[in-house]
């Protein structure tokens, strides 16, 4: 890559840089400049942008706790749901937000194993995400149910029905543990993550909050012996996150692939949900990065290269989506079936067309915007494309969902469907919940690893120039 | 027996001392630093953690107990006839076992990692000044004069002799 000049547009002038590599780090800082820089923010008053941010977010999960317990004393019949589709925005919402946290494992596991240090800055935040994300899906099978408060019914207990089991070969079975694992693995992964940088905030505060972050990091004190095991325990989670994670979103799939609905009834769908899901969770960690490295001040730690970075896997997996679509499009025609042939022809041209194009679009057509390097490095026009993807990605589910079930095989039972009021302040509410979250994980917890910020730091740098090791520690220590 | 605490500033002058000392035949007791140091388990004479091996058990009998719970409830406990489908649908049984073989895994390397490494909610930490932060601190096992000059000779910045050395991991 001969991209090392990027570092004079914009950025401050680097001593001693590497000729080969770029700094992981834009500005040229201390240790202990790099912990004021990310302890900072949990320790300033909040600004106003993150109080108005906070308002609209927390309002829009009001909206979304009043129509959910509507629709709970209500019953589902406040939905837009018939007897012909029987799924529709709330499992959009559901695959949605699935699809959103695998680019947070992504990033923590996927490209820790493939070494890729760029991701160290990225990675608190995006996992944080994941686990917000999941959040936010789980909560639409539960509701779902109908009757949410017998929701333990899907896990295999001992009962007085038999005892009556749950029945293994059903894909919606496999949801609850695919979805309920990768949960608390997620959850696990990242506070272990985060252990050593509650020690680092718990070590510069005082009083009840000292006591607070005394708890939480688990009386950590920076041991060399116990950095080395932690090294082994990081590996081994990335190692197990990495197939959990296309697990999680082909199991998704499978609720669909292994009904008989033409449309749903395809064998590419764990690919190109996988694909799909880290092609519109890299859209919304964009999103969620730009916005906060200008508010938090850490431009020089989540640098135009990560950004860039990511917007080239959003170019990989968008052509990966694309492809699919394709691909399903010439199996419906090669497979001679004549209800998937329909169902295809109506999805494009049906009464559901406008979401159908609206998919093309935004999840085909706009990405390619990205083979620009300038778009690519412009965080404005990055912002506006991740919108875009976002949009066209829900979309997808959408139109895959609706489109397949609206006009099956008998067009006796063809029907329609349009959203209530309840369901799109749920979806609203869905948005809530997450945008409350991450902002309150930006203001309380270190937002970006300082542990693995403070690894890299030297990295691409000369002797003198930095704090560390050239190569980060953590990758190697635990080989 | 008292031991020397030795602050550097920098990782690499931290990694270079723990192995003169070594070298020299001083036993290094621990070292505090604010990020996993690159080379530091070899200079200190760490052996590998054995986590792996728990993790792998771990993963087979989780992955086994799936399989077999499953293949229990469905065969043996109540045969139900869904579908036609075989009571041992082994095929289909397997993405159960496989996400609770690495639920398991994952919860039981990271509990065997917090108590080997005596770490737990609430602990009471003795932290170094520092070592969370931006200082590397080495913990010798001596109050030999030529250990406290060879830290200096590393770069340490201070060097303090202390009856009991700050209470660290195991």
């Amino acid at each position: 890559m001969a991209e090392h000049h990027r570092a004079a547009d914009g950025h401050v002038a680097l001593p001693a840089v590497s000729s080969l590599r770029q700094p992981l780090v834009t500005a040229p800082r201390t240790l202990a400049a790099i912990t004021d820089d990310i302890v900072g923010p949990m320790n300033r008053r909040p600004t106003w942008k993150w109080g108005a941010a906070f308002a609209v977010a927390v309002s829009l999960l009001l909206i979304g706790v009043g129509n959910v317990t509507y629709e709970i004393l209500a019953g589902i019949g406040t939905w837009g749901l018939n007897r012909t589709v029987g799924w529709a925005f709330d499992i959009t919402n559901f695959v949605f937000w699935v699809g959103i946290g695998h680019a947070g494992t992504l990033i923590s596991a996927i490209l820790f194993l493939f070494r890729q240090k760029w991701r160290t800055s990225i990675n608190r935040s995006a996992e944080a995400m994941t686990l917000f994300a999941v959040m936010c899906a789980g909560v639409f099978p539960l509701i779902h149910m109908g009757r949410p408060w017998l929701a333990y019914f899907v896990f295999p207990y001992p009962n007085t029905r038999g005892s009556l089991w749950v029945n293994f070969r059903s894909p919606l079975l496999w949801d609850v543990f695919a979805i309920s694992t990768y949960f608390t693995v997620s959850a696990v992964f990242w506070y272990v993550g985060l252990i050593p940088d509650l020690a680092t905030v718990r070590d510069r505060s005082k009083g009840l909050k000292r006591r607070l972050f005394g708890w939480m990091s688990f009386g950590w004190t920076g041991s060399a012996r116990v950095w080395s095991r932690y090294e082994t325990l990081y590996m081994l989670l990335a190692g197990l996150a990495t197939p959990l994670v296309l697990s999680v979103h082909t199991i998704v799939s499978m609720d669909f692939a292994t009904s008989v609905i033409p449309g749903w009834h395809t064998t590419i769908f764990p690919p190109y949900f996988v694909a799909g899901a880290v092609f519109s969770g890299f859209a919304m960690v964009l999103t969620l990065m730009i916005v906060a490295r200008k508010v938090m001040g850490f431009e020089h730690l989540i640098t135009l290269r990560h950004l860039e970075n990511m917007a080239k896997i959003i170019i990989v997996t968008g052509g990966i989506v694309g492809l699919a679509y394709g691909t399903e499009f010439f199996v419906a025609w090669y497979s001679g079936s004549a209800y998937e042939r329909f169902t295809f022809i109506n999805r494009a041209t049906g009464p559901f067309a406008w979401a159908y194009w609206t998919m093309v679009s935004c999840n085909v057509i706009s990405p390619q915007l990205l083979w620009f390097k300038r778009l690519r490095t412009s965080p404005v026009a990055l912002f506006v494309l991740s919108l875009v993807i976002n949009v066209g990605m829900w979309f997808e589910r959408f139109v895959i969902i609706v489109t397949s079930l609206h006009r099956d095989f008998l067009p006796s039972s063809w029907g329609s469907y349009a959203p209530t009021r309840v369901e799109v302040c749920t979806m609203l509410g869905s948005f809530g919940l997450f945008f409350t979250l991450f902002l309150l994980f930006v203001r309380v917890l270190p937002a970006i690893s300082i542990g693995e910020v403070k690894a890299v730091l030297g990295f691409a740098r000369g002797a003198g120039a930095g704090h560390g090791a050239p190569a980060p520690a953590r990758q190697e220590a635990a080989e | 027996m008292k031991r020397l605490t030795a602050v550097f500033e920098e990782a690499e002058q931290l990694v270079e001392a723990a192995r003169q000392a070594r070298t020299a035949g001083y036993a290094i007791a621990d070292a505090f630093v604010p990020f996993a140091v690159h080379g530091l388990d070899e200079a200190m004479g760490l052996r590998r953690s054995r986590l792996t091996w728990v993790c792998f058990a771990a993963a087979l009998t989780g992955g086994t107990l799936a399989m077999s719970f499953q293949l229990w409830t469905s065969v043996s406990s109540w045969p139900l006839n869904v579908g036609g489908k075989p009571f041992a649908s082994v095929a289909a049984f397997l993405p159960v076992t496989f996400e609770l073989t690495v639920l398991t895994a994952a919860l039981v390397s990271a509990g065997t990692f917090f108590a080997r490494s005596r770490l737990f909610p609430g602990k009471r930490a003795t932290p170094v000044p520092r070592a969370t932060d931006d200082r590397f601190v080495l913990v010798v096992d001596t109050d030999a004069p030529a250990a406290e000059a060879l830290m200096r000779q590393a770069g340490a910045v201070e060097v303090t002799a202390v009856a009991q050395a700050p209470e660290g991991g195991s």
